[in-house]
Parts: C-alpha cells; sequence; structure tokens
C-alpha cells in the first residue's frame, strides 16, 4: 500500500515537472495582460497576432519545408544503403556504421560548426546549406530504423519473385518493400521530428537572412520573450500531441510489445 | 550477391563529402595559416585558462546533471514498469511528449520562471517568503539541461530494465535475495548498458550545449559551447573556434563508441 502510494506520488512529482512549464506558457497565452504575473481576463489576441505574423509564418514555412525534404532525401539515400548493407560481410558493416553514425552522435556544435566551415567554402550559407547538413545528421536516424526490419525480413523470398519472372524493381517494390514499411515509415518519421526540432546545426548552417523557427525564436528572445511565443508553444505543444496520439493508437503488428 | 553492395554508393558518397571531407576542412582551420604553414598557436591558444575554466564549468555542470538525470530516471523506469502492460506506453508517450515541443521554447519556459522577475519569485512574493536568486545561475542551467535531456536518460535505462525478464527477479527471491540484494546483484549489473548509455546520451549534449547556458544563465556562466559558439558569431576568430572545436570533439569522441543506440532508443517511442 504504501510502496504503491510513493511510486504515485513519485510519477506525480515527474510529471508536474515536466508539465508545470508548458500548463503555464499555454495559459499564459490565453491572458489578455502583457505581464506575466497579472491576469488580464481570456482572450484570444495573441493568436490572431501568431497567425498574422509574417515573419512567423515564413519560419515555420521554412520548418516543414527544410524537415519534410531532408526526411526525404535522407529516406532515399538510406533505404537502398539498407539493402547494400544486407549483403555486406560484419566486418564492412561495422566499419560502415561506425562512419555513418558520427553526425548522429557527435555532439550538435561540432556537428554544426564542421558543416558551417565545409559548406561555407562552396556556397553562401542559406536553405540549401541547411538543407544538406539536415539530410546528414537525419541518415543514420532513418538508416538504424530500417536495417532492423531488413534483417528479419527473408531475402529468398526477393530472389524467389526474380525466379517468377519479377524485374529487380518491381521485385524489390512488392516483396521486400511491404515488409519493411514500418521501419521506413518510422525512420522518415523521426528525421522529420529531429529536422524540426533542431536549433544547433541549423543556428550554424544558416547564414543571415533566414530562420526557421527554433533560430527564430532563438534570436527574438534576446529582445524578451513576447506573449505571441505563448501562443507558437501552445500551437506547436496541440499539434505534438495529436501526432503522438495518432501514432500510439494506430494499429501495430503484434510484434511490438513496447 | 555481391554486386547489390553498390546500392550503398549515395551513402558511402554522403557520409565521405558531409562526414569525413569536414573533419579534414576543421584540421586545415585549426592546425594552417597561411603565413606560418602548419601551426599549434591556435591549439595552444584553445587550451589557454580561460577556456579550461570554461571546460571545467562544463564538465562540473554537466556531470551534475547526468547523476541528477540518473537518480530521477532510474526509479521512475521501475515504477514505469510496475505498471500494466497498457498503461506503459501511454507513460513513456507522457514522459517524452514535452521533448518534441521545440527545444529553444522548452528553454524558454524555464527562463519565464526561474529568472529575477519570473513566476516563481512572483509567487514567493504572493506567500511572503524570501525571493531566491536562481536566474542567471548555474542552478537554472541544469535545471534546464535536466528538463531538456531527461528523456535521453530514461529511454535507455527503461528499455534496459524493460529487457529484465520478471522469472530473473523471482528466481532471486526464491532462492533467498532481498530486494536490495535483487537490487544490488540482478537489476543493476543487468541494467549497466542502459544506464552508460544514457550517461553518453546526457552528457554529451550538455557538455557542448550552448543554448541553454545562454538563455538560463544570462550570460554569465561561460560554458564551453558558449565560447566556441562566440568565437564563430562574434568574435569571428574562425581559427582559434576551430581549434577549439577540435579539442571538444576529441573529449567527445570516446562516448561514440559506448552509445551507439541513440536511434534505436528513439525508435522505440515512434514504433
Amino acid at each position: 500500500m504504501i510502496k504503491r502510494f510513493v511510486m504515485r506520488f513519485y510519477v506525480v512529482l515527474i510529471f508536474l515537472f515536466l508539465y508545470v512549464p508548458i500548463g503555464i506558457l499555454v495559459v499564459l497565452s490565453f491572458n489578455n495582460s502583457r505581464s506575466r504575473a497579472v491576469w488580464g481576463g481570456f482572450t484570444l489576441k495573441w493568436y490572431k497576432v501568431l497567425f498574422m505574423n509574417k515573419t512567423i509564418i515564413h519560419a515555420l514555412y521554412n520548418t516543414l519545408y527544410i524537415a519534410f525534404l531532408s526526411a526525404l532525401i535522407a529516406t532515399l539515400i538510406a533505404l537502398p544503403a539498407a539493402v547494400g548493407i544486407v549483403y555486406m560481410r560484419k566486418k564492412q558493416v561495422k566499419v560502415m556504421l561506425a562512419f555513418g553514425n558520427i553526425p548522429m552522435l557527435n555532439a550538435d556544435i561540432v556537428t554544426g560548426i564542421l558543416l558551417m566551415l565545409t559548406l561555407s567554402r562552396v556556397m553562401n550559407l542559406g536553405t540549401t546549406s541547411i538543407l544538406l547538413a539536415h539530410v546528414t545528421f537525419n541518415i543514420p536516424y532513418v538508416l538504424l530504423s530500417i536495417l532492423p526490419k531488413l534483417k528479419s525480413t527473408n531475402m529468398s523470398i526477393y530472389e524467389a519473385a526474380r525466379d517468377l519472372g519479377a524485374g529487380p524493381v518491381s521485385a524489390f517494390i512488392k516483396v521486400i518493400l511491404p515488409e519493411i514499411m514500418p521501419g521506413v515509415i518510422s525512420g522518415f518519421f523521426m528525421a522529420l521530428t529531429m529536422s524540426m526540432d533542431d536549433f544547433v546545426v541549423t543556428y550554424f548552417t544558416k547564414g543571415a537572412g533566414i530562420d526557421t523557427l527554433s533560430t527564430l525564436i532563438y534570436g527574438q528572445l534576446k529582445r524578451g520573450i513576447k506573449p505571441v511565443m505563448y501562443s507558437l508553444s501552445t500551437v506547436i505543444f496541440l499539434v505534438v500531441l495529436i501526432i503522438l496520439l495518432i501514432v500510439n493508437y494506430m494499429p501495430r503488428d503484434s510484434k511490438k510489445n513496447r | 550477391m555481391k554486386k547489390r553492395v553498390w546500392l550503398t554508393g549515395p551513402y558511402v558518397f554522403w557520409i565521405v563529402i558531409f562526414t569525413i571531407l569536414p573533419v579534414i576542412v576543421l584540421l586545415w582551420y585549426a592546425l594552417y595559416d597561411s603565413k606560418q604553414g602548419i601551426t599549434f598557436e591556435h591549439l595552444r591558444e584553445a587550451v589557454k585558462p580561460v577556456h579550461l575554466k570554461a571546460f571545467w564549468n562544463s564538465i562540473l555542470i554537466s556531470f551534475e546533471c547526468t547523476v541528477i538525470c540518473l537518480l530521477l530516471a532510474y526509479p521512475l523506469a521501475l515504477c514505469i514498469r510496475a505498471l500494466k502492460l497498457g498503461k506503459r506506453s501511454t507513460m513513456i508517450m507522457i514522459v517524452i511528449a514535452p521533448m518534441w515541443m521545440n527545444y529553444v521554447l522548452r528553454i524558454m519556459s524555464w527562463q519565464l520562471i526561474l529568472s529575477k522577475n519570473g513566476l516563481l519569485n512572483s509567487l514567493l512574493t504572493i506567500l511572503h517568503l524570501p525571493n531566491h536568486d536562481l536566474g542567471n545561475s548555474s542552478a537554472a542551467i541544469v535545471i534546464g539541461m535536466i528538463y531538456d535531456y531527461l528523456p535521453f536518460m530514461l529511454l535507455p535505462v527503461y528499455n534496459s530494465i524493460m529487457s529484465v525478464g520478471d522469472d530473473v527477479i523471482e528466481a532471486a527471491r526464491d532462492l533467498g535475495a532481498n530486494k536490495l540484494t535483487v537490487f544490488a546483484k540482478i537489476l543493476l549489473p543487468l541494467t549497466i548498458p542502459g544506464i552508460s548509455s544514457g550517461i553518453v546520451m546526457v552528457f554529451v549534449p550538455a557538455l557542448t550545449t550552448f543554448a541553454i547556458s545562454d538563455m538560463l544563465g544570462g550570460g554569465k556562466v561561460m560554458l564551453i559551447g558558449n565560447i566556441i559558439e562566440q568565437e564563430f558569431i562574434s568574435s569571428m576568430n574562425w581559427k582559434l573556434g576551430a581549434a577549439l572545436s577540435l579539442v571538444l570533439m576529441i573529449v567527445v569522441i570516446p562516448g561514440l563508441f559506448i552509445s551507439p543506440t541513440k536511434a534505436e532508443e528513439q525508435n522505440t517511442i515512434i514504433n
């Protein structure tokens, strides 16, 4: 009894630690007063300010554009690479992944600086350099989420499809791809979220004049917190929550128990 | 069979251009000077006392953060293990959800609470309690770091705790071990891989952050990340910045070999 109570109490404490800051942002987003400490009545005006703010909307567009494109390119590179890796010897695979995983495991600031130094020598930093940087750190996430699925797939079904007359591409698309699709999709979404949440790498590779949401807010915060950031936080958290709920309640195969 | 290896071509190309080449470029910036040729001058400047002090500060703060994260996450993982099967994934989702809100906005929320005229002080004033002085201190930075990096510790620790079968623990209990012995001799040794993976995943980003220290430390606490950021962005001293990054990379590299699992840990949430 006491043990149950202590455990509950502990979980609630952690829950409060995690959600009180977010709760405060949500409450303040409806506050009619500019001051944080005073409740000036309920209002939706900060949401109106948010959606009328061209700078924020443009940064949001950049964020989504870069996230989607970098996740897509990373998937298009990682998917064939995963197939190739399955046919490699163990030692080769190890070397391959050791180098390939560096951008994921290295400190963000070092990754950002490495790419900034390199890219700034060949191009003006901007959307393209951010995109290339995001693809770089996204590839290992996608690859590592496809590989386990591919390893548990029996590759002889591919040979069987070929023997029965399917071309290499159609055999892959019709036989292998459906087997590994959950890994491809989760890898894509992981890349998408990593890119959207990234601040540090973007900060170093963005150059002047272009901003994603993260870098825009960071820059504006130097001049103080504005109420429009509360409504922005609330909207972002709501979107995250909806996506998580959909993912969590999506039908899944019985093999996964987590 | 063999020839399908060519499918890794684009991947290998990308690694060479965007991972290996940049390291060479960094070395060139850090170690080469057009006047002197190869020089260690920038590297020597990188390890001068002011920078070493920032380095030491970073190590202390991120060590503090890592220890607290471990002490918070391990019991939490045990609590979640004790839940019914269906509730576990919901609970994990609840803990992870804040992680997906924008990184900068998450830090901002603590700035709102901890700063000098922040909400915590307003609350203390209303309660007629003395105001705290947490804003712009290393304590504020540590709190912000814990808030940001706790999931990085929880996921690997939780996964390794879940991989210890109930039967193993029951067997130990049947053979007469009390709860403390079960923890010390069964659970803890079996979860060391998860713990070490969690330590790396928290320690490395905490050691190298500059945004958290900048926003919650008010520019008063200089971490190594802040120094590097300033050399590149405000001082425009790229040579010194590169040398500092080189030192930081050498410190961080050993961790890369302990923790090859970040994506796999993340994977357990999305799947």
